[in-house]
Parts: C-alpha cells; sequence; structure tokens
C-alpha cells in the first residue's frame, strides 16, 4: 500500500517529445482517474498520424476513409494554404464517434499535448458520444467506419461503370442538399454493412418499381380524374429533401438513387454533432481540465507539465468580447466549459440564487446531474435548462434585436434581473437547429401536369433565403428532372413564387 | 485496453485524388489565371509556380441558408456599455464588432477568391498537357548534328599523338621487372657464393673466375630486356558521344506599322511569350531575336519591340530578309533549333507579299523546325495570308492562324501546337 503510494509520488516523466511506451503510460493514468469518475467510454483507438494525414482527414470532413469528390481537394488546399502560412493552427485532434473511437494525434503535438488530447478525445468526446441521445439515437458508432467503407467502393465502382464525371455532378447536387437530407424527428433505421449490402440490389429494383408504379399513367384513368379532386402529393409535406428525391425522383437510375442515399446518410450522421457543439466541447474541455487536475493532485504530473496545460487550455476556452476585432461569437469551448463547471459548482456549492433558480439541481450529486444533463440534451436544451445567472454575468452576455424595417439596433435584454430569462430564451433559440436555418418543405407535385416539384420556404421573422438559393434550386432540378419551384410562405399568410428552374429531362434526351 | 497505431507511415497523399479532382474541375479557370498571370511576368521569368485565384463564386457548393434580412435577435458577449432598451446605430459594414444583421455567412471564406498555389510543375502542365514541339521527335531522333569526343579509358592502338606516357611508362617497367626476375634471383644467389667463396679462397681462384664469368653473363642478359617496347604502348582512347542540341532561337517579329494598334500588338504579345514558354520546357538555352518592321526591319531588345512606337506603311518582307541574314549569320552552325512566330494584321503592300512567299520558301523554312504566322486581323484575310495559304500544304513545319482578339490566343496556341500524330 504504501510502496504503491510511495510510487505514485514519483511524477510521470515530462519530456518534450512523447514516445509509444509514455503514450502508454498517461494513457493509462487518465484511464484509471476517468474510471474512478465513472465516465462510460468505448474502448479507444490512439493512432499516431502527421500534419499532413491531419490534413486529409480534415478535408474529407474528418472521416478516416470517404469518397473521393473535389470539394474535399479544395478544401485540403484550403487547409493547407492556411498551415503553411502559419495562419492557422491545425486542430491538435479528431475524433471519430466510432466503435471502437478513433483518435488521432499529430505527431507535432508534444507529450503533454498528446496527454491533453487523450483525456480530452479519447474520454471527453468518447463518452459524450457513448451518452448522448441524439448520437445514440441517430448514428450507429458500430457501423459508421464499414458503411463508409461502403460508400466508398460503391462509388468507384459507379465511376468506373458511368464515368466520374457523371458521378460528380450527382455528388455536387446531392451536396448542395444535404443540410436539408436530414430526418429531423424520425429515427433513421441502424446501419450495418452486411445488411447494406444484401439489400441495396434488392432496393434498387424495388425502389425502381414503385417509382414506375408512381408515374404510370393510364389513358383511362387519366379522363377520369379530371372529375375527381387531384390527388395530393405527397399527402403531407415533407421536411427530408434528399430522402424524397430518392424516392421519388421520376427519372434517376437505381445507382443514382443510391448515391443521393449514400450522401443523404453520411449527412445525416453527422447531424447530432452540429445540434451538441456547445455541450459537447464543453463536456471534452470539462474532462480533459479535471482529469489532468486529479492526475496533478495526486502528484503524478510535473510543474513543467501544468504550466504547458494551462497554457494550451486558456486559450481554448478564450472568450473575446464583441467589440474585439477577433470576436467570431461565441466560442463553444468557453461556453460549454464555463456551463459544466458552473452545474457542478450549483450542485456542490450553491448559492441562494442558484436555490431559486435550480431547486431541483443545487445540492445533487454532481456525477448524477452531469450524466443526465450529459445524456438527455442538445444544446438548444441544454442553455435553456442549465444557463445560470452567474454564467450570464461572467460572460456578461446582452442580446441585441436586429430588425431589418428599424433603423437601429435596440438592446432587447441583458445580464440583470429583468434580463436573464430572456438573455437565455434568445440564446436558446440561438442554437436552435430549426430557427438558425430555413424551413424548407417538398410542398407539392404536380402528378397530373408537368411533374413540376414546388418547394416551400416557411418564412420565420421575415428572414429570407440567401444568393445561392437559386444556384440550389438549379441542382435540385438536375435531380429531379422536371422543373422545380421554390415559394415563400410569408408568415401574413402570403404565398410568394420566388425562383422557378424549369427543367425537362427525359429518358430520351439522355440516349 | 487500449490500442495505439502508429498510422505515420500510411498512405501518405490520401488527398491527392481530391486534389486532382479539383484541379481537373477547375481545369478552365486554371487556365484564365494562369494565362493572366503570364502577361505580367517577364518573358523569361518561368521558373515559379504560381499563386491562382479563383472567383470564389465559381468554387461555390451553394445551400439553402438564410440571408440578411428579417428579424434577428442574437446573443453577444462582454457587455461593457449597453442596458435593456438601448438603441444602436447599425455597424458599418459589418465589420468591427461583429454586431452586423444576420450571422449565415459565418462561413470562413467569405466572397473573397479562392487563392492557391500552383508548383511549377502543375503550372507549366497546365499549357502543355498534350502539347509537343511539331518536329521536336525528329529533331532529337533523327538530326543529331554535333558529337562530342568523350574519354574513354585506354586501347593498345592508336595515333603516337595519342600515347599516354604514364600508362605506358608503368607497362614497360612492369614488363622489365617480370621478364628480368629469373635471372635476378640466380644472380643473387651467384653473388652470394662469391662472397662466401672469397672469405676463404684468392681472388684468382678458378672458382671464383667461373662465378664472375657467369654473373658477367647474366648482367648482360637483364640489360638486353628493352627498357621499352611496342608491346607497352597505352593510347588514350575517345570516343564521339552525340550531343542533344539544347539551344534554340527563336525569331519573333512583328509588323509595327500605323495598322498594328495596341490591341493587336497585346495579342501578339501573348503569342510570343507562349511561344517562349513552351520552348523554355524543352531546351535549356534560348535565345530570343525580336524583329520588327515598318517599311524597314530593325533588329531590337525585349523592351522596345514591345512597347516603342512607329508608324508607316509595311513592307513584310524587310523583317524575313533580315531574320535569313541573322539565321545564315549566327544560327546556321547545326547547333541550333530555329523557330521563328510572326504575327501581323496581314496587311502588306501588295506586290510585296509573293516575294515574302518566296523568301520564305526558299530561305528560311528549310532552316527551321517550325515557323508560325498569326494574322490578327477583326476581318476578312488579308493579302499577306492569301500568299502564304499556298505554302500550307506543302511545308509541314509552316503554320498559320487567324486570330480575332485576346480571346482566342490561347485557343490558337494549342492549335498551332497540337500534338502532331505520327
Amino acid at each position: 500500500m504504501s510502496a504503491k503510494r510511495q510510487k505514485r509520488r514519483h511524477p510521470l516523466p515530462a519530456p518534450g517529445e512523447w514516445t509509444f511506451e509514455l503514450i502508454e503510460a498517461y494513457h493509462a493514468e487518465i484511464d484509471r482517474v476517468a474510471r474512478e469518475y465513472g465516465l462510460d467510454t468505448y474502448p479507444t483507438q490512439i493512432e499516431l498520424i502527421t500534419s499532413e494525414q491531419m490534413m486529409d482527414a480534415y478535408s474529407s470532413v474528418g472521416m478516416p476513409v470517404n469518397y473521393h469528390h473535389w470539394s474535399f481537394g479544395k478544401s485540403f488546399l484550403h487547409t493547407e494554404k492556411g498551415y503553411r502560412r502559419g495562419q492557422m493552427g491545425l486542430a491538435y485532434e479528431i475524433v471519430i464517434n466510432s466503435n471502437p473511437c478513433i483518435a488521432y494525434l499529430m505527431e507535432e503535438n508534444t507529450m503533454t499535448m498528446q496527454a491533453l488530447v487523450i483525456a480530452h478525445a479519447a474520454y471527453g468526446h468518447n463518452s459524450f458520444f457513448k451518452g448522448n441521445y441524439l448520437f445514440k439515437q441517430w448514428t450507429n458508432a458500430d457501423a459508421i467506419i464499414d458503411y463508409l467503407i461502403f460508400a466508398r467502393n460503391y462509388l468507384t465502382e459507379c465511376e468506373e461503370r458511368y464515368g466520374e464525371e457523371e458521378v460528380e455532378l450527382l455528388l455536387d447536387s446531392c451536396h448542395a442538399l444535404m443540410n436539408v437530407g436530414v430526418d429531423r424527428y424520425k429515427r433513421p433505421a441502424k446501419l450495418s454493412l452486411s445488411k447494406e449490402l444484401t439489400r441495396q440490389r434488392e432496393r434498387a429494383e424495388y425502389l425502381q418499381s414503385q417509382v414506375n408504379d408512381l408515374w404510370r399513367t393510364l389513358p383511362a384513368q387519366q379522363v377520369k380524374t379530371q372529375t375527381v379532386e387531384a390527388r395530393r402529393f405527397p399527402p403531407e409535406p415533407q421536411e427530408n429533401l434528399l430522402y424524397f428525391i430518392e424516392k421519388n425522383a421520376p427519372l434517376l437510375e437505381p445507382w443514382q438513387r443510391e448515391v443521393v442515399r449514400i450522401v443523404r446518410k453520411v449527412g445525416q450522421y453527422f447531424f447530432p454533432q452540429r445540434q451538441t457543439q456547445v455541450m459537447n466541447e464543453g463536456w471534452a474541455t470539462y474532462w480533459h481540465y479535471t482529469l489532468i487536475n486529479t492526475l496533478y493532485d495526486e502528484g503524478l504530473l510535473t510543474d513543467s507539465f501544468m504550466m504547458e496545460f494551462l497554457h494550451s487550455h486558456t486559450n481554448v476556452v478564450y472568450q473575446p468580447a464583441y467589440s474585439e476585432p477577433w470576436y467570431r461569437g461565441l466560442n463553444p469551448y468557453a461556453l460549454g466549459f464555463a456551463m459544466w463547471q458552473d452545474i457542478r459548482r450549483i450542485c456542490e456549492n450553491p448559492t441562494d440564487e442558484d436555490r431559486y433558480w435550480f431547486p431541483d439541481m443545487a445540492g445533487s450529486n454532481w456525477r448524477e446531474t452531469f450524466d443526465f444533463a450529459m445524456r438527455n440534451f442538445k444544446d438548444e436544451s441544454f442553455i435553456a435548462q442549465f444557463l445560470s445567472p452567474k454564467i450570464m454575468r461572467d460572460f456578461r452576455l446582452f442580446a441585441i434585436l436586429d430588425d431589418d424595417k428599424e433603423a437601429k439596433l435596440k438592446v432587447s435584454a441583458i445580464h440583470d434581473e429583468a434580463g436573464y430569462r430572456k438573455v437565455r430564451e434568445i440564446m436558446s433559440d440561438n442554437y436552435n437547429l430549426g430557427s438558425r436555418e430555413p424551413n424548407l418543405q417538398v410542398w407539392n407535385v404536380d402528378l397530373r401536369g408537368d411533374r413540376s416539384l414546388t418547394l416551400r420556404h416557411q418564412a420565420y421573422l421575415r428572414r429570407p433565403l440567401n444568393g445561392e438559393a437559386d444556384e440550389v434550386l438549379k441542382h435540385v432540378a438536375r435531380l429531379w428532372g422536371f422543373a422545380v419551384r421554390m415559394e415563400v410562405a410569408h408568415e401574413d399568410g402570403r404565398i410568394e413564387l420566388l425562383h422557378e428552374c424549369r427543367q425537362d429531362r427525359r429518358r430520351a434526351d439522355k440516349d | 485496453m487500449v490500442r495505439i497505431i502508429d498510422r505515420r507511415f500510411d498512405s501518405r497523399n490520401k488527398s491527392a485524388v481530391n486534389r486532382q479532382r479539383f484541379m481537373r474541375r477547375f481545369k478552365n479557370q486554371i487556365r484564365e489565371a494562369v494565362a493572366d498571370a503570364i502577361s505580367g511576368r517577364s518573358i523569361k521569368d518561368l521558373d515559379n509556380g504560381e499563386s491562382v485565384s479563383i472567383p470564389a463564386k465559381d468554387l461555390s457548393e451553394p445551400q439553402f441558408h438564410h440571408g440578411r434580412g428579417g428579424i434577428w435577435e442574437t446573443v453577444f458577449t462582454g457587455n461593457d456599455q449597453f442596458s435593456s432598451g438601448d438603441l444602436i446605430n447599425r455597424p458599418q459594414g459589418g465589420g468591427a464588432g461583429g454586431t452586423g444583421k444576420g450571422k449565415a455567412s459565418n462561413e470562413g471564406e467569405g466572397e473573397d477568391d479562392f487563392v492557391f498555389n500552383l508548383s511549377r510543375e502543375e503550372f507549366l502542365d497546365v499549357f502543355f498537357d498534350d502539347l509537343a514541339l511539331p518536329n521536336l521527335v525528329k529533331t532529337q531522333l533523327a538530326r543529331i548534328h554535333e558529337y562530342k569526343s568523350q574519354r574513354a579509358g585506354f586501347t593498345n592502338d592508336g595515333t603516337p599523338a595519342n600515347i599516354n606516357v604514364v600508362r605506358s611508362l608503368r607497362g614497360a617497367l612492369g614488363r622489365r621487372l617480370a621478364l628480368a626476375s629469373p635471372y635476378q634471383g640466380r644472380l643473387r644467389e651467384l653473388q652470394k657464393e662469391l662472397e662466401a667463396l672469397l672469405e676463404t679462397s684468392p681472388p684468382d681462384d678458378p672458382e671464383v673466375l667461373r662465378l664472375k664469368d657467369e654473373i658477367g653473363i647474366l648482367r648482360a642478359k637483364i640489360e638486353a630486356i628493352p627498357f621499352i617496347d611496342t608491346f607497352d604502348l597505352r593510347y588514350n582512347n575517345r570516343v564521339k558521344v552525340p550531343k542533344p542540341t539544347t539551344q534554340a532561337v527563336m525569331f519573333c517579329i512583328m509588323d509595327v506599322s500605323g495598322s498594328m494598334d495596341e490591341d493587336k500588338k497585346a495579342t501578339a504579345k501573348r503569342f510570343f511569350m507562349l511561344l517562349y514558354l513552351f520552348l523554355t520546357r524543352t531546351y535549356e538555352h534560348i535565345e530570343v531575336v525580336f524583329i520588327r518592321h515598318h517599311t524597314v526591319a530593325k533588329e531590337v531588345n525585349e523592351e522596345d519591340f514591345f512597347h516603342s512606337r512607329e508608324s508607316g506603311g509595311t513592307v513584310v518582307s524587310s523583317a524575313l530578309e533580315m531574320m535569313k541574314d541573322i539565321l545564315h549569320a549566327r544560327y546556321l552552325n547545326g547547333a541550333w533549333n530555329v523557330y521563328g512566330a510572326q504575327a501581323s494584321d496581314g496587311d502588306n503592300w501588295e506586290n510585296d507579299s509573293p516575294h515574302c512567299r518566296e523568301l520564305l520558301a526558299n530561305a528560311i523554312l528549310p532552316f527551321v523546325q517550325y515557323f508560325a504566322y498569326i494574322e490578327i486581323t477583326p476581318g476578312e484575310p488579308q493579302n499577306l495570308w492569301r500568299e502564304y495559304e499556298k505554302l500550307n500544304g506543302a511545308h509541314p513545319n509552316f503554320a498559320m492562324q487567324h486570330i480575332e482578339g485576346l480571346p482566342d490566343i490561347y485557343p490558337v496556341f494549342r492549335e498551332l501546337f497540337k500534338k502532331k500524330l505520327a
């Protein structure tokens, strides 16, 4: 016993250069402390990579395998340029929501940074991926890598069969719709490589037959429907454009439907990440901070290690004020870290204010509260639930109302007694994807007429679509094969035709 | 249990495919950007890559987002002066403070052009991807004009002038040692015997005399070995190695008469630059001869060629005469690949054009690898064009093209040097 303690008094060596043995030693200690805190994680797989490989990973949206597309090349060039000129450091780490959880460590990092990254990614993010309801519901960590391999091989096969050009154009169109190609409320089926492979061909044939059925026009029927009220299609507006196109676009070939599906699945996979930035980054930051500090308290880390660690940590959680030139909005690391710290404080040392605002939470077991919060919230609800007046005061939060009909901006609420609830409400809405991104729906298909597709933008607070909308509409038209219209439904009930993209691509044209 | 995997050594350049796709996709924009860049460079500055910028608009991957306008309510940090209900002026340009409207366009790249660097190789490849110098293959494979004499060890025969003294004497020494060694051995033995004998016997002992005789004979035999023999001679060996011709001369001939306006000159300039660029790809050393002409021709430097102003009538043959003279005087020793490029608006003095054709056919075309004529004129071909047309079929190393304006220049360049199928 005493021997063990004696051993712990000896700090781990902290040279600048890392070695595999040291990484293993640090990992073992971090793992032990994480278990003591009860973090539940996927097994970890740590991969050492070069900066170039890090840029590779960056540009293929952080995934270890991905299909080929020029846009990834563009993003690589962009990253490379920034990195070469020293305008931008690379992220120290990339972590992949998979089972086992893959964490990339960059070769250039010092030993301290590697330890920080292991704690941050392999324990912080990892446990979040495993526990948070969005990730549990929407992603399938066991199958993602397999699915991406399947996708890449499938696309390579398509390129060989139908030509790179053809596939590229299709991917362009799909990418344009990626962020309106997610199910927000419906749970997608689990991914599995073997299932995908065996079912893919069946599905292709089946889908095609369905589509053919949908578009079959028998002369006798046509005469009859003149009198009957036109059948509405889709019966209800659809929010998932890519899904709708995959299932219903009249002229797509089976392989094209499969490609649409692949892009849709990948988009869906990243959907939870976009909704849990503050929580997820804050959680990971909180845990690297806590785990490393615990190790330091145990005497396992040297002072020089801690100095370097704290230096990096403070950089990560730096939050500039609105008036500073480098202000880029709220730093999710800073806000998230502060909120998780604050939750623990409320649990352990609540003030009267906390007791008033968080009666259930004040004085509760912080580990249980953490677990509950981590599992059951996303940014929007997390902020609505847990943003305390203290944080609002610390960050000196204030809300600005920008109405383009008014000449001036208005400060609608600040961090004071009267404003706490308002600020919190606005901030929560700022993180709500539903109000941040335009609400678009597949409204109608003219089944009996020119087969045109009508999309409807439900305007919210008079926010218009951006200038690229007509470009995107061209992509929709390319996929749909017939005319596509974009309408705006204003809040006062007016419907206005915004863009129209005419297209008539019959099968005959293609041959 | 943790798995630590070292991936540093596998699959480098995973993104190379994506980079290539990117380049292919934006080939046209990259080409334009490169062509633009050239006009800003000096004709000799070709050793660098180029930073290419592509309009962000072309590169955009459009998505549905909110645009500016409508009502936005956003939370900011670091309140230092506001209280609830304050009215603030809109920040101009949405810059400082970041309190501009909307936040939909927070995607880093903004409106700036997308800039990236082409390596020198990529830069040049953009031009030359499917081009090849006409007749180049012939030049390299068949018409090797020059040989270089190069040392290649030693041989046993040759001319006395090439005798290698050191090698020859070293051989002679060896031969002498080898041939004399049996006698030397015997000689040493006899001398030992003689010395031993002299200790005990008087010098006139018959045995001593016999030994002395024998030693004398041996010495004579050793002496008789020739100091040097024809067998010893070594000659420096030299072989002739074909030396590839790596230099070219490029004649730029331009009409600077009154009818050539600045636009036409600019077009011609591009053409010459591109030709020069193309030649640098193939030849180590290039000389450029600039000849401009109106009614008389003059050899000038690059600066004057493109920038000084002249006016007057046009006698094209004056320039061709001058090219012929310079060609014969300086560049016909077999070491030069000669290229000619002529730019004109085709408006020549009527009686001169047939003369030009004859000059080209008889005095110039037989000596040049390639001669290209471009006629820069917006309308109908002029009289020079009609004369040159007669040359077109008969001489495979002659090409002519009609250019209307700046945008035509690049396609024309490709047309001129299009890979010719053997």
